[in-house]
């Protein structure tokens, strides 16, 4: 039947303003988690080479537990689990902040570890030898250096959790999947409507990777 | 036009670096072996030796790159001991000595000016002015005073190593090391490197230099070392050591290098 072959672009159109009010929890939820995770990142990134032993081991085990399992595991985990534990109720948003901070944080401490660890021995021992502290050496030489060569693993990093968030769909965020899925259940248009929630996607991640690239072009001067 | 030890250092003076029986090990590999060293203020001390003698670890124990296991050390005064791990009197030590590398280790993320005076500002604390006026001078001493806004990486390689050199000045050291400082560079740029610490010598400065030179080690050195399997087995004045060596180890290692 012709009928299954019959786009309705206007169908599709008139989506998108039902859509867009998702877009804002998609945004909160990715940004929110991502500010988060990139602050445990460096933290557990710098633990993670210490030469301490017991500040090193924990780090790994924070890597290795969240970067092994899935993300929706986590969210559930978090939104149905947690509160048993807690005796209260967890919003679902705050939920899905909280499981995009520690996965992508547990990824970010290996970006940052990688970064770090990149810095030829050289950078640290002309710091040192001018009496720059450890502590000023790393924040003035080795951390400048070591983030520009981050930029583009921590831009994949979040590309990677902003399509994450759509998971979060089944906790009840009003996210862009969910707002697609609503629509969906009064007006039948799945084809159009998911064609519509995916151009959406593309629009932000290219946008961050658009801006990432300026990032790096400016951070190129003097390389 | 070099002045002899005996004319501008004092021996009554208080050494800058005294070493006794300092002892080094790599794991099973020992490095250093029983070294005594003093160099005394304005004293010009050049190492040399076969690849893998110890001159590097040698003069990185000196401000604490490198740990050392047993013997005595101290520094314009100061005591760094044994398996001595990142400490303040270590930091102090460090902003008293400064250090030029075989392969400049510029920060590439800073122009050269800021390169000068990150230090300066950082740990002596002087303001941007200030900062920038001592690496003006400085940097016009080595000769680049008209690079000063580019980064390391348009410069060329002597280029390069006198902003390192200017680097180190900035914090005014009172001695300085030098570990193999034109190796890395194309020969038609080691004499500027050259010129430039010939020129630091003249104005009194105490170095201590490891380096395959051995034309700019005579002119320059008040006392040339020559270390073999991690000990010293010979040192004297430049006339002494290249001209009369006693050791049959530094002859043959002389009649290597010399012969090029
Ligand atoms: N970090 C290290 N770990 C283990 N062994 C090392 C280390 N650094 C140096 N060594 C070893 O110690 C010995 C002395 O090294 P060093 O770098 O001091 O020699 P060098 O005289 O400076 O040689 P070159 O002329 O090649 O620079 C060598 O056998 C070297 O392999
Ligand atoms: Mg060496």
């Amino acid at each position: 039947m012709d009928i299954t072959f019959q786009f309705d672009w206007q169908a599709a159109f008139a989506s998108i303003p039902y859509l867009l009010k998702g877009i804002p929890y998609t945004l909160l939820i990715s940004f929110g988690g991502l500010a988060i995770g990139f602050v445990i990142g460096i933290v557990f990134g710098l633990l993670r080479i210490s030469p301490v032993f017991w500040l090193r081991w924990p780090a790994i085990a924070y890597i290795e537990i969240f970067r092994g399992t899935p993300v929706l595991v986590q969210v559930l985990f978090i939104f149905y689990g947690l509160p048993q534990l807690l005796g209260g109720p967890i919003d679902a948003v705050s939920a899905g902040i909280a499981a995009i901070a520690v996965n992508s944080g547990a990824y970010i401490s290996e970006v940052v570890r990688g970064g770090v660890q990149s810095i030829e021995r050289g950078q640290r021992e002309a710091g040192l030898s001018l009496g720059l502290s450890q502590i000023k050496t790393f924040r003035y030489v080795i951390w400048p250096q070591a983030f520009r060569r981050m930029i583009p693993a921590l831009g994949n990093q979040g590309i990677i959790s902003i399509k994450d968030t759509s998971l979060f769909a089944v906790i009840g965020v009003g996210e862009l999947v969910r707002q697609g899925q609503i629509y969906i259940a009064t007006t039948f248009r799945a084809l159009e409507v998911y064609l519509m929630v995916a151009l959406l996607y593309l629009v932000i991640t290219l946008t961050l990777s658009l801006a990432l690239r300026m990032l790096e072009r400016k951070g190129l001067v003097g390389q | 036009m070099k002045r002899t030890a005996a004319m501008k250092t004092d021996p009554t003076a208080e050494p800058i670096v005294r070493m006794e029986k300092l002892n080094k090990h790599f794991g099973q590999l020992h490095v250093l072996k029983d070294i005594d060293l003093t160099v005394a203020p304005g004293e010009v001390v050049v190492i040399i030796g076969a690849s893998g003698s110890g001159k590097s670890t040698l003069i990185r124990c000196i401000n604490g790159l490198e740990e050392f296991q047993q013997g005595h050390l101290d520094v314009d005064g100061k005591v760094l001991k044994p398996h001595g791990k990142a400490s303040k009197t270590l930091q102090q030590i460090r902003t008293e000595v400064g250090m030029v590398f075989q392969q400049f280790n510029l920060f590439p993320h800073l122009s050269v000016l800021d390169n000068v005076t990150l230090a300066p500002r950082k740990v002596r604390h002087a303001s941007r002015d200030e900062a920038r006026q001592t690496a003006e001078r400085l940097l016009e001493r080595v000769g680049i005073a008209d690079q000063a806004h580019k980064y390391p990486a348009q410069l060329s390689g002597g280029q390069q190593q006198r902003v390192a050199l200017a680097r180190a000045l900035a914090m005014e050291p009172r001695l300085m090391l030098f570990d193999e400082p034109t190796s890395a560079l194309d020969p038609e740029m080691i004499g500027e490197v050259l010129d430039a610490m010939r020129e630091l010598a003249r104005d009194g400065m105490t170095m201590v230099i490891v380096t395959h030179e051995m034309n700019f080690a005579r002119e320059v050195a008040d006392r040339v070392i020559y270390i073999h399997q991690g000990e010293i087995i010979e040192q004297g004045t430049p006339d002494e050591v290249f001209d009369n060596p006693q050791n049959e180890r530094t002859q043959s290692f002389l009649s290597r290098v010399l012969t090029h």
